[in-house]
């Protein structure tokens, strides 16, 4: 248990502490900016891939 | 209450107020979206040529978020008039959900990776398009034309016929004929379509101050102008037959449909008074968004039977 909330309290006591709605829009927000993220660096890996077709395997070992 | 207590309560009620991702979507006009990325796909699918299937997937993709873009730019510049009207009262920004600054800077940095990824990864010339369709709706229509024309969705109107334009130059790197009818089959559709929906909506608009030809010109003049251009959409949606764009199947989809709707634009010609004249506007404006869809899907199903078969 979190050092700044006394037991049975479930009401925030400092700025670190939030309630159970505000961590999970929170943690909403931060899973939506992550899966943007992953997406864009799937997205512009496959296309260099895609891109690059047969030539990725045309260079000097 | 303790001075730490009170920034606890503040910085909750400040993350409790933030947009959710829900919000940032409704900024997109999803709806509006749906026909830009279905059109965009008929101008990819009637293509002579293909692209890598990852490749167009992207341009799609891209051609959506820009299109995205340039309603959540809308939003934020008509955020004043939305909220004072009954259909738009509901969007994030007057709703507070969103804060203008937020959606301009959410519309710019969508705007500029779509057409930036379009053109890096596709092509240029999709890419300027899209860049062109965005400049065109945000600059030309919104800002421009809607509070000062009642000509604005006229050519407003040539925004939302861009897509098709930009699928079919994703594929060939060109633009052709085929491309341009499509362009011009919505082109000419967006007036008679709008112009049904302002009919009923002229209250609103009036209140705003947004000139739309019912308020400035009157009823009677605007269900004028819906006849004249359903007269003229006809006929030029039965073209793509014609340029080889589409079979038999288009040919009669577009000679009977298009039939209808001069049967219903008639209709709000001849029906204008109470509760009946709102009806008949309100069926046209319904059956324009059927008849656009159903071009375009005939359009799509003919192609990719072709690919098919062939």
């Amino acid at each position: 248990m979190n050092a700044h909330m006394k037991p049975g309290n479930l009401e925030p006591e400092s700025k670190d502490e939030l309630s159970a709605e505000a961590k999970r829009l929170q943690r909403m927000r931060s899973i939506a900016i992550a899966l943007a993220l992953g997406f864009l660096v799937v997205l512009f890996y496959a296309a260099t891939i895609v891109r690059l077709g047969g030539n990725v395997m045309n260079r000097p070992l | 209450m303790s001075g730490t207590t009170i920034e606890a309560q503040a910085g909750e009620r400040a993350l409790l107020n933030e947009p959710t991702v829900g919000d940032y979507v409704a900024l997109l006009k999803p709806r509006v979206m749906s026909l830009v990325v279905f059109t965009a796909l008929v101008g990819m699918v009637a293509a002579p040529v293909s692209i890598h299937p990852v490749l167009a997937a992207i341009a799609l993709l891209m051609i959506a978020v820009g299109g995205g873009a340039s309603g959540a730019l809308n939003m934020w510049y008509d955020a004043d008039i939305d909220a004072r009207m009954a259909r738009t009262a509901a969007r994030p920004i007057p709703r507070g959900r969103v804060t203008p600054d937020e959606a301009l800077a959410f519309g710019i940095i969508l705007s500029i990776g779509s057409v930036l990824t379009l053109g890096v990864l596709v092509n240029w010339v999709a890419g300027g398009l899209l860049a062109f369709t965005i400049a065109f709706y945000v600059f030309i229509y919104t800002m421009w034309l809607k509070r000062r024309t009642p000509h604005n969705i006229v050519i407003g109107g040539a925004a939302g016929a861009f897509p098709p334009m930009v699928g079919w130059a994703a594929m060939t790197g060109s633009v052709s004929v085929a491309g341009i009818v499509l362009f011009l089959i919505i082109f000419m559709w967006t007036p008679p379509h709008f112009w049904a929906l302002a009919l009923y909506r002229c209250r609103d608009y009036e209140r705003v101050g947004v000139p739309m030809l019912p308020v400035v010109a009157g009823p009677e003049e605007t269900r004028r102008q819906i006849v004249l251009y359903s007269f003229i959409l006809v006929p030029l949606a039965v073209t793509p037959y014609f340029i080889g764009l589409g079979g038999i199947t288009y040919l009669v989809t577009s000679v009977v449909l298009g039939a209808v709707f001069i049967a219903l634009a008639l209709k709000v010609r001849r029906v204008t008074e109470g509760r009946e004249g709102d009806a008949a506007a309100k069926q046209l404006f319904k059956f324009s968004l059927l008849y656009l869809f159903a071009l375009f899907a005939v359009i799509l199903v003919e192609h990719i039977a072709a690919r098919v078969l062939a």
